[in-house]
């Protein structure tokens, strides 16, 4: 694979994956992006949502949380907050976002809040996407 | 002289001691593993979190406005102390030191008129604190009930401290923890976490793109390094912890042998003694008819 590059996805706890792979599809805060390999450098934040990345052995699809992606021109580092593969992401994992999403909502201050709106939004959108039910 | 069977029963006793320092020592042993483990799997992320944050925040931070987590409030009067501290005792110095060094450093911020709060993590620290700061504890975290102490913990914690720096409670925060250095080694560190510092030595740095805007990502990423450097510190006190206990069970349980070994020579000389003793009052008795 002359056109693959380093693909890292770390959560605070352990490192969930690391290969080679062709492109990366992240899920953007402000919309999704493709990265393959000499994109321009870029940070971007993440919303919950699917990163999918096609490497030697197909597609992955991981679920993530929120956090930050790094890309540059050799690779792309995605921070995740929690990322868990597509297929082992269950409805208790779903609700547990959700409610950690809710905590944030009660918070007092406004910049909080309206971040967390977005964030609460988006978790929404997500569990429509993977077909889980919101409590 | 201690009679015979007091001392059979101080050596049992010994025995017993002995035989549950050997337990725990082997248990912190395979706990201090695992936590081993934990804390080697949290490095990537830190490492990189960090690198990405140094050079967001010396691009951003040197302009006035900067986020109040980086540029701090402008005053250092109150500080917050946040001690994070073991559960349980039983593990040498480790409890003791990171409250040793978190006491000289409020002393000293007395001594220089500033407010001192404090929020401990842990029982232990609490217990020590207690005493002689009792009205500057703000807060407590148990954390009794985590097995193994992961990202949401760390987590917590951050969004109570930063609630309270949101709230105007405190202008400085600093953590206290142990960081783990060997088996021996824990080193009682002081790392402050608000306003944020971060190495500015790197050399050049990549020029990215930012998405949404610089100062955006800067305000996102703020709260998250709080988290990620609570965690971290939870990682290395859990290490640390199980480091400590290893080694202070280690000492005991060979105390204890060298214990049982003094108690054993005394019991069999007394008993010699003992012994002795009668013949002599046998023979006596026979050479006196």
């Amino acid at each position: 694979m002359a056109d693959a590059m380093n693909f890292d996805l770390v959560c605070p706890e352990r490192s969930v994956a690391s290969f080679m792979a062709i492109e990366v599809q992240l899920p953007g805060s402000e919309g999704d992006m493709t990265a393959m390999i000499n994109h321009a450098p870029i940070l971007t934040t993440l919303r919950p949502g699917i990163l999918s990345a096609s490497g030697a052995d197909g597609i992955t699809e991981y679920v993530v949380t929120g956090g930050f992606a790094e890309v540059k021109p050799d690779g792309v580092t995605v921070l995740a907050e929690q990322a868990t593969k597509r297929s082992s992401f269950t409805q208790e994992d779903m609700d547990g976002l959700i409610e950690g999403v809710k905590v944030l909502l009660d918070l007092s201050d406004e910049a909080t809040q309206n971040s967390a709106g977005k964030t609460y939004a988006d978790a929404l959108a997500l569990a429509g996407t993977l077909g889980f039910s919101v409590a | 002289m201690p009679n015979l069977s007091d001392l059979k029963s101080r050596i049992a006793s010994v025995k017993s001691t002995r035989k549950i320092t050997k337990a725990m020592q082997m248990v912190a042993s395979a706990k201090l593993r695992r936590a081993q483990d934990a804390a080697q799997a949290g490095r990537p992320y830190a490492e990189r979190f960090n690198s990405v944050m140094t050079g967001l925040a010396s691009s951003v931070g040197a302009s006035e406005g900067g986020p109040r987590l980086l540029t701090g409030t402008g005053s250092e009067q109150t500080q917050l102390l946040v001690v994070m501290t073991a559960e349980r005792g039983l593990c040498g110095g480790f409890n003791s030191n990171i409250v040793k060094l978190a006491r000289v450093a409020a002393k000293k911020l007395l001594a220089e008129g500033k407010i001192v709060k404090i929020l401990t993590v842990g029982k232990k620290g609490r217990e020590s604190l207690k005493r002689e700061f009792g009205d500057a504890l703000l807060d407590h975290v148990d954390l009794s009930d985590v097995k193994r102490v992961g990202y949401d913990n760390a987590e917590k914690i951050a969004r109570n401290v930063l609630s309270r720096f949101n709230n105007n409670e405190f202008d400085v925060a600093k953590i206290y923890f142990s960081e783990f250095g060997s088996i021996i080694n824990q080193v009682p560190t002081e790392l402050q976490v608000i306003p944020a510092k971060f190495n500015s030595a790197v050399g050049e740095r990549e020029v990215y793109d930012y998405e949404p805007s610089e100062e955006d990502i800067l305000a996102d990423l703020l709260p998250r390094a709080v988290a990620t450097q609570v965690f971290t510190a939870l990682l290395e006190n859990a290490a640390s912890e199980q480091g400590a206990r290893m080694s202070a069970m280690d000492n005991a349980t060979r105390n204890a042998g060298e214990m049982i070994d003094k108690l054993t020579i005394q019991y069999n000389r007394s008993r010699q003694a003992k012994i002795t003793n009668e013949l002599i009052e046998i023979i006596s008795g026979a050479e006196a008819l």
